[in-house]
């Protein structure tokens, strides 16, 4: 795992702090600028969806929108329930905050990957480094870790209100956010099987370059890994990202008809707005850990290579928009979930299929290891599909009978 | 240097969270507590660069485990501040002391008696030494599927029997003859059937019992 290691601890320790703190305070400023623009983008489109304006005033195109709701926020009286637990409802904002920015800190945001030495080293004020905060050897499974601290934020939050909508929100927000992981997790095994690594700068080195040829014409696909992993891997990691955000239509969590806001109901002024941060900043890290795992990262298409770290940069934003642009096309669209409706697809659709996914993905590379012939493939693959049919025909049994079970069940209880 | 620094304020966070596990009042405020020593622990492994393992504490044990207690702390509602002076086990205080004060004395003697260091180290066998040319993941990965395959796959199997027999025993009370024992949970309105959709007998037997 050499090339994990960033080249920067390599110097005088010194210049090496100072470039990392200078890193860590790009990152910071950046999340919290690219915040406030997503919230105007999230307005600005959504009103178009809807056939009107949005926000046309502070700024121009209402841009410092955002920025003017932040500062009325910070300004308000900052209530705290009577019946509240104190500590815990202090604590609740910070909990969801800080993963929200920490796990930003893999995320490769640019350097230059071209080529046979592009290994995405770029140099700061004479040092060598890479442009992420950090590139541990574990890479995604901090996301992991992040992602299921940040749980506690929306858990505390509902519990120490003190109060039964909140409470009700946080018990709703912790069932999906654990039962979305498990489908998360599983569509990430799938990219960690081709990628052979966990480091996020490995990944997107490995899709640098050329990919491979596309009905005999060569430089025409790129190498990133959405092609290698298939693209049931990439749909089941958008939806269950989106579920993971309690983005709507997975917004059952914050569901203002039926539980006012959820677990943030009594929460206002400055930890209400820590809160909304850590949300869309989530959104922020989510669209770029997606691009980072399936579309390349700061690789741009491959037929086109110019040279320098900004065109990494540039082409990083363009992916990191077009998931962002999805989040808002289907929070315009989509109407919410019902939880049972939730609980169903979660367990029974997603996490199935990621998993079936998996097995064939293994299966192709344990084939292309072991130097399968085509007869092996075709006689192993015709089992391997069988056994598919077969145990999704058991999963489609087990739920229909269970469900004419529970029918019966009330129907002998009450009739 | 470093790493002595480190493990200093490791094991100040770690030893910090530990008592206010025991010390707090209340329920989810020693969970809370234990989140932040499982998370000191984290940065020990760090320490010991074991990556994989830190990574794994966190998403395991912070992640799902403490998650667990949580959930059942808050749903059994005992999320209120007990009166620790009432001891509901009698003689359970004088017990624990001496369990745990064997414990340590355990853990004391094997560090001290230990020829090669407690983890092996500081052996001069080659074969005890890490390779630092592997990472930690690739080594965990190995060992686990070669050496320790059957064991790995066995507890794979006990944690499915685990999920099969939790849901089976809670499936067991809601056979249709126990359900009628039952008290509806409110008796003036009627509920809804699993698919969400009125549930006409159900309002049938509402009007049943009032008349």
């Amino acid at each position: 795992m050499m090339f994990a290691q960033d080249p920067l601890y390599a110097g005088d320790w010194l210049g090496d702090a100072l470039i990392t703190g200078l890193k860590v305070l790009v990152a910071f400023a950046f999340l919290l600028v690219a915040v406030m623009l997503n919230i105007w983008f999230l307005r600005k489109v959504i009103s178009d969806f809807q056939n009107r304006i949005g926000p046309n005033t502070a700024g121009r195109w209402g841009i410092l929108q955002s920025l003017a709701d932040g500062i009325k926020l910070f300004f308000k009286e900052d209530l705290i329930p009577d019946n509240s637990d104190r500590f815990a409802f202090k604590l609740a904002p910070y909990l969801s905050l800080v993963p929200a920015f920490l796990v930003f800190a893999i995320i490769p945001i640019g350097g230059d990957f071209n080529g046979d030495d592009g290994d995405g080293v770029v140099s700061i004020f004479g040092h060598d480094t890479l442009l992420q905060v950090a590139d541990p050897p574990v890479g995604v499974l901090w996301f992991l870790a992040m992602s299921s601290l940040a749980i506690y934020g929306v858990m505390l939050a509902g519990w120490s209100s003190g109060s039964k909508y909140p409470l009700i929100g946080s018990v709703r927000a912790s069932a999906q956010m654990v039962s979305y992981e498990a489908a998360l997790g599983l569509a990430l095994a799938s990219v960690l099987l081709v990628s052979g690594t966990l480091s996020t700068h490995a990944m997107v080195i490995d899709q640098s370059g050329e990919g491979p040829a596309f009905f005999g014409i060569e430089n025409i696909l790129p190498a990133w890994y959405l092609l290698p992993v298939g693209i049931v891997p990439f749909v089941v990691f958008i939806i269950a990202g989106t579920a993971e955000l309690n983005h709507p239509p997975f917004d059952l969590v914050e569901a203002e008809q039926e539980i006012v806001g959820g677990f943030h109901t009594e929460y206002s002024s400055i930890r209400f707005a820590l809160f909304f941060l850590a949300e869309f900043m989530n959104q922020i890290t989510m669209g770029a850990l997606l691009v980072t795992l399936f579309l390349g990262g700061p690789n741009g298409p491959a037929l086109f290579f110019p040279e320098g770290w900004w065109i990494g940069v540039f082409w990083f934003f363009v992916k990191l928009m077009g998931f962002l642009f999805l989040l808002v096309w289907v929070r315009a669209t989509l109407p919410r979930f019902r939880y049972d409706q939730l609980m169903d697809f979660g367990w029974k659709l997603l996490i199935p299929l990621s998993l079936g996914w998996f097995i064939l993905l293994a299966f192709i590379q344990i084939g292309r290891d072991e130097d399968w012939s085509t007869a092996q493939f075709v006689g192993l693959g015709v089992g391997l599909a069988a056994a598919f049919v077969a145990l999704a025909g058991m999963l489609t049994l087990a739920i229909r009978n269970a469900r004419n079970e529970r029918i019966e069940e009330m129907e002998d209880a009450h009739g | 240097m470093a790493e002595f620094i480190t493990f200093f304020f490791g094991a100040a966070v770690i030893l910090a969270g530990a008592i206010g596990v025991v010390v707090a009042r209340n329920a989810v405020h020693s969970a809370l507590f234990l989140i932040q020593t499982l998370l000191g622990v984290a940065v020990i492994f760090v320490v010991q660069e074991a990556h994989f393992l830190a990574a794994v504490q966190i998403v395991v044990y912070a992640g799902a485990i403490v998650i667990l207690f949580l959930f059942v702390i808050m749903l059994l509602g005992v999320d209120k501040s007990e009166d620790l002076g009432v001891e509901p086990i009698a003689g359970q205080k004088p017990l624990a002391v001496v369990l745990g004060a064997s414990l340590l004395a355990t853990a004391i003697t094997f560090v001290l008696v230990a020829t090669d260091g407690a983890t092996g180290v500081g052996s001069a066998d080659p074969e005890r030494q890490l390779d630092s040319g592997i990472t930690d993941i690739e080594r965990i990965g190995r060992v686990l599927f070669t050496e320790y395959a059957v064991a790995f796959q066995l507890t794979a199997a006990l944690l499915t029997i685990g999920v099969i027999g939790a849901v089976v025993l809670t499936r067991s009370l809601s056979t249709a003859d126990q359900l009628d024992d039952l008290e509806p949970a409110s008796m003036d309105l009627p509920s809804l059937a699993p698919e969400g959709a009125n549930d006409e007998h159900h309002v049938d037997t509402v009007e049943e019992d009032a008349s």
